[in-house]
């Protein structure tokens, strides 16, 4: 006989873990699809995360706590838009000080706010949100015209420009929907997922978040697949750990990792594929000239 | 109207002045944005900065720290510079760190009571080994499988921590550490020596300027550093010109991890003298900044390895003197970097006000 209330169980809880990754991940691979990359997804996750804790433990409210969470998200990727398309710098150095930056002001910020309990939301309605906007997402790079423009300035834009497309705007737009999905992200793992914070409590899930794209080859639906992979596997590794099998729990807690590299090996090692789905013009900044 | 707003003009030719002022300009508008920022914390911005800045290296024991995290941050920002010269982006430089202290600590916890001359060489030797070794996976990878360098770079930071705290509660556990995830202390033979009696600045910082000098040779007169600069400017000159691809990121990937194991080596048989699961505070990422702050240059990467240096040891006091949580430094990185990587954009193009 099939334990069905077990299966069950196993499924609600790889929903529950997996979700901040579709979150991230979606953003993420917007921003990627205009031709930014983002590396500070890890950076913004985490000042989402504990701007979102702070909020909900001052004015005890989940509403203002999700505002301010994707507000300071649009705040960080503006600083991000501002440096990589304005100032036209390196994507992926600004990233990674984007994450720097975010590590250093989260632990910061929320230094006073460590260990104070918290009622956690049901993460039931951003479980739910989540799948909503991968299709949202979907629908709209593949059947609307502005995500077609979205899409063209991401592939080429000195074509877009030359269209009549406003390249830098897109790019903002979508550099800001990315950043919104971090903090969003953030704000699901210190409010639903693990009620707390912690200093860098978000352990690397906004650099999985990146891996997922590539895994999903920039293609809306097949993240919910890459998600779900990730997220399937680090609840295997904790339950493996529970059941108290007679190997180092190191072991286990380096899985999710060595899953990644060894799925991104998979996937990369096709590399027409690789060229064929990814925005041609990923990392390039774009200079109007005169 | 519009003659406040600056347009941007592309330059006939790259700004030599603005290729050294960068950096500078970087560092004044952060300190800038940090005096404003500890205004709003409620601090008295000049005296914070002073204890930021400048009280931390105010007496030799400072400048001895101040040395102490050059070290590492010199070291691996120039690897660093071997792959960011040829636009390899390796940034697990702190696994590589990890695996060089945990194959040169191997060494030291194995011979824990031998006094025997060679020891503290061989533990070096291992320590570069286990970073070369461990950086060599994503050169492969990429090379193999076109498999990205950043993923699975970063991918191996989080293997090797999880492999060293294995160790050290693990197999290498101190016998006679009580409950304490930590090692053995390495015997005195294992261990790299203080320069001046009583401070902490150890031989390390030798073999660092060392390492830091032949590097500048390599890049400034030797063929290899030739190869590295044209194929990071284009891929496909280099190519036309026969300069082996392939060959260049194997080379990047192992001089990064060669000089990263060393680095952690040095600090866990430096100052540390045992294996435990801190041993670095981010050296890794840090350098990242470092090597972009020093333009890729050794000499330039020797220069703000000290400064990135101070914003450790300025956290540090500020903590313990101002209560001012010492994750700022951070802050600060992150800041400098912005701002560097914002100001570059006036060694291509200037401003135009019209």
């Amino acid at each position: 006989m099939i334990n069905f209330e077990l299966i069950i169980g196993v499924i609600e809880i790889v929903m529950i873990a997996t979700t901040p990754l579709v979150f991230a991940s979606i953003g993420e691979l917007v921003t990627e699809k205009s031709g930014v990359l983002n590396l500070g997804i890890e950076g913004i996750m985490l000042v989402g995360a504990v701007m979102a804790f702070i909020t909900l433990v001052t004015t005890g409210s989940y509403i203002i706590a999700f505002g301010i969470s994707l507000l300071s998200g649009v705040l960080m990727s503006v600083l991000f838009a501002f440096f990589v398309l304005i100032l036209m710098s390196n994507q992926i150095a600004t990233g990674l000080s984007l994450t720097i930056f975010g590590i250093g002001l989260s632990s910061m910020l929320g230094k006073e706010f460590i260990g104070i309990p918290i009622e956690g939301l049901n993460p039931w309605y951003l479980v739910i949100l989540s799948f909503l906007i991968v299709f949202l997402v979907s629908y709209f790079l593949n059947k609307t015209k502005n995500g077609l423009v979205l899409r063209a300035v991401g592939e080429s834009h000195t074509s877009a420009h030359a269209l009549g497309y406003n390249v830098i705007l897109v790019r903002f737009l979508s550099i800001i929907f990315g950043g919104s999905m971090c903090a969003l992200a953030g704000f699901y793992i210190s409010i639903c997922y693990a009620p707390m914070w912690q200093e860098g409590m978000t352990a690397g899930r906004g650099w999985i978040a990146l891996a997922i794209v590539v895994f999903a080859t920039w293609k809306p639906r097949n993240v919910l697949i890459g998600a779900y992979i990730f997220g399937g596997v680090t609840i295997i590794q904790m339950n493996l750990q529970a059941i108290g099998l007679r190997l180092p729990a190191q072991l286990f807690s380096m899985a999710p990792y060595v899953v990644t590299l060894i799925v991104l090996v998979i996937i990369s090692s096709n590399q027409l594929r690789i060229k064929l789905s990814a925005p041609a013009s990923l990392t390039i900044p774009f200079y109007k000239g005169r | 109207m519009n003659s406040f707003i600056p347009r941007l003009e592309l330059r006939d030719q790259n700004s030599t002045i603005m290729n050294f002022m960068s950096p500078v300009l970087a560092i004044i508008l952060t300190l800038a944005t940090s005096a404003i920022i500890f205004l709003i914390m409620g601090f008295n911005p000049i005296q914070t900065l002073y204890v930021f800045f400048v009280s931390p290296i105010s007496t030799l024991s400072g400048l001895s720290e101040l040395l102490v995290k050059a070290i590492p941050l010199a070291l691996i920002g120039t690897g660093l510079a071997f792959c960011f010269k040829n636009k390899i982006y390796n940034i697990g430089a702190e696994g590589q760190l990890t695996m060089g202290a945990i194959f040169g600590g191997g060494v030291a916890i194995y011979f824990y009571d031998s006094n025997a001359y060679w020891l503290l060489t061989m533990i070096l030797i291992a320590g570069s080994i286990g970073g070369v070794l461990w950086a060599l996976i994503p050169a492969y990878l990429k090379i193999k499988f076109n498999t990205n360098e950043i993923l699975t770079s970063l991918m191996l930071v989080y293997i090797s921590l999880y492999i060293l705290d294995y160790l050290v509660v693990g197999p290498w556990k101190d016998p006679l550490g009580f409950s304490y995830p930590k090692s053995r202390p390495f015997s005195e033979a294992g261990r790299l020596p203080i320069i001046f009696n009583g401070y902490r600045v150890h031989a390390g910082l030798y073999v660092m300027l060392t390492l830091v000098f032949l590097s500048w040779f390599i890049f400034s007169k030797t063929l290899i550093g030739f190869k590295l600069k044209v194929s990071g400017h284009s891929s496909m000159a280099s190519r036309f010109a026969g300069f082996n691809q392939n060959y260049l990121i194997y080379l990047g990937f192992g001089v990064c991890g060669a000089f990263a194991g060393l680095a952690g080596i040095m600090e866990v048989s430096g100052p540390i003298g045992l294996l435990y699961r801190d041993i670095s505070p981010n050296y890794g990422f840090t350098a990242i900044i470092v090597a972009f702050m020093g333009r890729l240059h050794p000499f330039g990467i020797l220069l703000s390895s000290l400064i990135i240096a101070l914003t450790y040891l300025g956290a540090e006091d500020a903590q313990l003197f101002l209560q001012i949580p010492s994750a700022v430094g951070f802050v600060f990185q992150g800041l400098i970097l912005f701002y560097l990587l914002g100001s570059e954009i006036l060694i291509k193009y200037r401003l135009k006000f019209i």
